[in-house]
This record gives C-alpha cells, sequence and structure tokens, in this order.
C-alpha cells in the first residue's frame, strides 16, 4: 500500500510572531522554520506502518517555496521513501493545495493519506477535508489512533466531547492528532540515507491547477492586548479582587 | 442574501455552537436557514426554530446521518447549497470536520475560525496561535465559514421559524460510525462555562487532579487542562484547552499549575478574568493573568476553597 504524507514548512512553534507594524502580514524574516508538528507526526505514523508491513511505500510531498526542501530532507530522514516538491512562491491557500494533492494522488495513487489536522500557522485545519472531498474519499479527522483492517482503515478520533471510532474504506484521508504518536528524533545516519533519496521538482503548471489566492488578506493586526496584571500575596486577597474588583464570583 | 447554517446537535437537543453560529449568520446580513441532518432529530429541529434570526429550519432525515458522518452532512449540505450566500458551521470537532469538504466541492475557499463579521464578504479570523488577526475578504460566490462561538452571543429566543423536510442524501458508503467514549459529567460544558478551572503538568498525577473539584465545586466551574496534562494522561483529552484543542473565554479562568506555552494561551488569553497559581515566578502564565499567586498549589489551591466558604 503507498502513503502519500503532505508536510508543510511553517514557523517554529517556539517562535512567538510579530505583527509588521504597517500590518501588511507577520514578520517571519530570519525566524526559525521546522516541519508542521502534526506533519511530523503524519510521517511518522506512516512510517510504523511501513515498520509493520503496512505500507510499501510512502511519498513525502510538499507544495511552496524551495527550501521546503529542507522539510522533504527531514522527512525522509524519518523514513519517507522519496518526495515530491511542487514548487512556487505564490501564496498557497488550502484550496490551492487540496489540488495540487489530488493531482499527486490521481497520478500516484496511493491508499490512504496521512495529512496533519491543521497547520500552526494559518490554523485553518481544512486541507485534509478538502482532498478527500475532491477524490471523494472518506476521512477520519483529529486521529488518535489508526489501524489498517485489509481494504478498511478504523481510526479512533478526538472529538469535543471525548473520543468515536470511525470505520473507512480504503483508499481513505487521515489527519493526525497530537496523541497520534511520539515523532523519533532523526538521527545522524538517517540524513544522510535521506541525501541520497529522490525529490522531484516540478510546478503547479505541470500539475494543470491554478493556485491562485481566492481570500484577499486586506490587513493584519495584533490581538487585543490585555492589561498588565499584578501578583497578590494571598488568598484573602484575591478572592476579595475577584468578588469587588473584578466582580467575577 | 440567505445563509445557511449546518446545526450541531445530538438529535434530541440543539448543541449551544449552533445559537452562537446564527448569530454570526445573521450578522451577515440575510435571511438565516438553519440545516438538520439527523435522525429522530425533532427536538433539535423545533430548538432551531425558536432562535431569533432563523426563517426557516431544513430536516434531513436519516439513520445515514445519526453519528454526524462527514461525507453524509456534507453531502446533504451540498444537496442544498444552491441560492445561499453563506454556509455556516460551528468551529467545533463537529462543524470543523465537515464544512471544507462542502468548501471544495463548491470550488470556494473556506474562512475558518471567523472571530467578527466585518461585512457581508468580509471576516476577521485569528492565525499563528492567535498571535495576530487577519481581516480577509472573500470574492467567492459563496462564503463557507466556521465560526469561533466564543466571540459571539447567543441569539434572543422567541423565533418562531418554519420546519420543513428536504430529501435526504443517501450513506456514502464508504464511512460507518463505531463507537463512542463521550464522558457525562455534571460539571458545565467546558466551552460554554463562565469560570472554568484548569491543570496543568504542575499536578503531577492523575489522583493529584482531584484537589480542583472542590474548587470547581465552590465555583460551578468546568474543568479544562494544558496539552502537557493530557500528554501525561492525567485527564482525558476533551479537557485540553489550548491552539488546538478547546478555545474558551469564560468570565473566570483559573490556571492552576500550568507554565503558559503560546499553545495554551492560544486557547484561554480571551477570558474576562485570568488567575493564575504557579510556583516559578517566571512562568509566561503571569504576563497574561490579571491576578497571580506564586506558591505551591498544594496549598494554595485547598486555602483558596476555604477562603471562598
Amino acid at each position: 500500500m503507498k502513503v502519500l504524507v503532505p508536510v508543510k514548512r511553517v514557523v517554529d512553534y517556539n517562535v512567538k510572531v510579530r505583527v509588521k507594524s504597517d500590518q501588511s502580514g507577520v514578520d517571519i524574516a530570519n525566524v526559525k522554520m521546522s516541519m508542521n508538528p502534526f506533519d511530523e507526526i503524519a510521517v511518522e505514523e506512516a512510517v510504523r506502518l511501513k515498520e509493520a508491513g503496512k505500507a510499501t511505500e510512502i511519498i513525502a510531498v510538499s507544495c511552496g517555496v524551495l527550501q521546503s526542501q529542507e522539510t522533504l530532507r527531514t522527512a525522509m530522514a524519518i523514513g519517507a521513501d522519496r518526495s515530491i516538491l511542487v514548487e512556487t512562491d505564490v501564496e498557497l491557500q488550502p484550496l490551492a493545495v487540496a489540488k495540487l494533492l489530488k493531482a499527486i494522488a490521481d497520478k500516484e495513487q496511493p491508499q490512504l493519506i496521512i495529512l496533519g489536522k491543521q497547520a500552526i500557522d494559518d490554523d485553518a485545519n481544512q486541507t485534509g477535508q478538502m482532498l478527500a472531498a475532491l477524490l471523494d474519499w472518506p476521512q477520519a479527522t483529529y486521529a488518535s489512533k489508526v489501524e489498517i483492517n485489509g481494504e478498511k482503515v478504523q481510526v479512533t478520533r478526538e472529538v469535543d466531547g471525548g473520543l468515536e471510532v470511525v470505520s473507512l474504506t480504503l483508499p481513505a484521508i487521515v489527519t493526525t492528532d497530537l496523541r497520534l504518536n511520539e515523532p523519533r528524533y532523526v538521527t545522524l545516519p538517517n540524513i544522510m540515507k535521506a541525501k541520497k533519496k529522490t525529490l522531484e521538482n516540478i510546478k503547479p503548471a505541470d500539475l494543470g491547477v491554478d493556485v491562485a489566492p481566492r481570500l484577499k488578506t486586506l490587513k493584519v493586526s495584533e490581538p487585543a492586548g490585555r492589561a498588565a496584571g499584578i501578583i497578590v500575596p494571598d488568598v484573602a486577597t484575591l478572592v476579595d479582587k475577584l468578588k469587588n474588583e473584578a466582580k467575577v464570583i | 442574501m440567505t445563509a445557511l447554517v449546518i446545526a450541531e446537535h445530538d438529535n434530541a437537543t440543539l448543541k449551544g455552537s449552533t445559537l452562537h453560529t446564527i448569530t454570526a449568520a445573521a450578522q451577515c446580513g440575510g435571511d438565516v436557514h438553519v440545516l438538520i441532518a439527523g435522525h429522530n432529530a425533532d427536538a433539535a429541529a423545533q430548538a432551531a426554530a425558536k432562535a431569533a434570526g432563523v426563517t426557516k429550519v431544513l430536516v434531513a432525515e436519516g439513520a445515514q446521518f445519526a453519528d454526524g458522518l462527514a461525507e453524509n452532512v456534507a453531502a446533504q449540505t451540498l444537496a442544498l447549497a444552491a441560492g445561499y450566500s453563506h454556509i455556516l458551521a460551528p468551529a467545533t470537532a463537529f462543524g470543523k470536520n465537515i464544512l471544507p469538504r462542502v468548501a471544495a466541492k463548491l470550488d470556494v475557499a473556506q474562512i475558518s475560525e471567523i472571530t467578527k463579521v466585518v461585512s457581508a464578504d468580509t471576516f476577521e479570523r485569528p492565525f499563528y496561535a492567535g498571535n495576530a488577526i487577519a481581516t480577509v475578504q472573500s470574492s467567492d460566490a459563496t462564503k463557507v465559514i466556521t465560526v469561533r462561538t466564543t466571540a459571539f452571543d447567543l441569539p434572543a429566543d422567541g423565533g418562531s421559524a418554519a420546519v420543513e423536510s428536504v430529501n435526504a442524501v443517501a450513506d456514502s458508503g464508504k464511512s460507518s460510525f463505531v463507537s463512542r467514549e463521550i464522558a457525562t459529567s455534571a460539571r458545565p460544558e467546558l466551552t460554554a462555562a463562565k469560570v472554568v478551572v484548569s491543570g496543568g503538568r504542575g499536578l503531577g498525577s492523575e489522583e493529584n487532579f482531584k484537589i480542583l473539584d472542590p474548587l470547581a465545586d465552590k465555583l460551578g466551574a468546568a474543568l479544562g487542562a494544558s496539552r502537557a496534562a493530557v500528554d501525561a494522561g492525567y485527564v482525558p483529552n476533551d479537557w485540553q484547552v489550548g491552539q488546538t484543542g478547546k478555545i474558551v473565554a469564560p468570565d473566570l479562568y483559573i490556571a492552576v499549575g500550568i507554565s503558559g506555552a503560546i499553545q495554551h494561551l492560544a486557547g484561554m488569553k480571551d477570558s474576562k478574568t485570568i488567575v493564575a497559581i504557579n510556583k516559578d515566578a517566571e512562568a509566561p502564565i503571569f504576563s497574561v493573568a490579571d491576578y497571580g499567586i506564586v506558591g505551591d498549589l498544594f496549598e494554595v489551591v485547598p486555602a483558596l476553597v476555604k477562603e471562598l466558604g
């Protein structure tokens, strides 16, 4: 079974971004970039499926700027067999990414596509679901457990009230949540091995996809700030403040 | 212009998330219709009909909708989509799972988790874990939108919309519901509660988390947690507050033994009043807290319960 794993290069999760003073966007110049944490979990899950004999080939895909090659090298160091970069400098929004991934899926014919549930930069939480709709495949989002049983995949999902389990016929889309697995550390030998794996570079035009963004960002602003708080010396003071100052109890 | 709200419900009741979404839908400028795709969901339909601003409730009946499978609810929405200028769902696990399928099939963008309707085609939404707010404009024929429920009030009561049946689409046949483990609690629901008491890794164990119970009892609070506490197995996943967990904005949020990572703050920094209890004076949580106590939570929490009387 071929597994496709899309991965995105995003601002590292430890970075607190700043809004540019001209409100044109977020300042990410010289900021540390990393693989989206949920996508790392997706790659790890695919590799575990391969180690368990359920997957035969793992193909990592990224769409975006040339530096996304680094993200794909990381995916291959974790264990993806080969990778594809759809290179473009155009601002990619989820619908465009889903269309690019559909074109690749049509070509590669994977039985399973595992994506991160959301990218921590745009927080959109759309791509996996959109791709599933374009392919007419079933989907299981927010996966905390994935079990392949023959022609089906059973997925435990983290939902608002707890957990639910769904069963999908393959081919299917799964999006990962935090507790699906803990990604392995990438070892130096695997980083070296990854350099020899294939990284194919193509363009959106090669896939016949129009990636022009649909949503126009008019401005980016800072969220409302909070007034500075105070440290109180004891619970008596705290309760007094909550009752008489904040009036919340 | 007419907006269609995809209702979140459990057939017997309408979820509060749907009501907040109706408010957002009404702000888009036209009529509001609500779709109840469910199984024996009359009660939910009647509740939707009472929300002010709703002029029509569409009911699609079938076992294929009983468990909210995305493939089926999205297909039902698409069968009805023609003529709607806006299609909205709450930004809950339910809504977020379903709505992008609708957007993709309509070949339009989706605007996720709006916090404000600026005009019929312009919306505000947080990104980068809530450290930035984008004002985005859509020129697509249909605006497909998920709504951050904490950003919109409940609508008034007193509506009396018409309830009508629509033809139900068939089961996709590609997915099936197997089982669920949903916690039941006498406490208020985390995303709707006026007071939230939340614990972090500092609690140290599943057993220790119980020291928050008397505090939550006294305050009539819901219980929440940081990702660290959930990952460590102290509490179930549905307690998680944060960028990729639940977004809450209660009147009072008490963070106990929570350091205040960026991702946690994203889930609670819109709370009206924030209290932090942590033994580390440098913990980032104190930067958003209105009131902080630097101390051992195992002493402070019982003392606080006693002080509340």
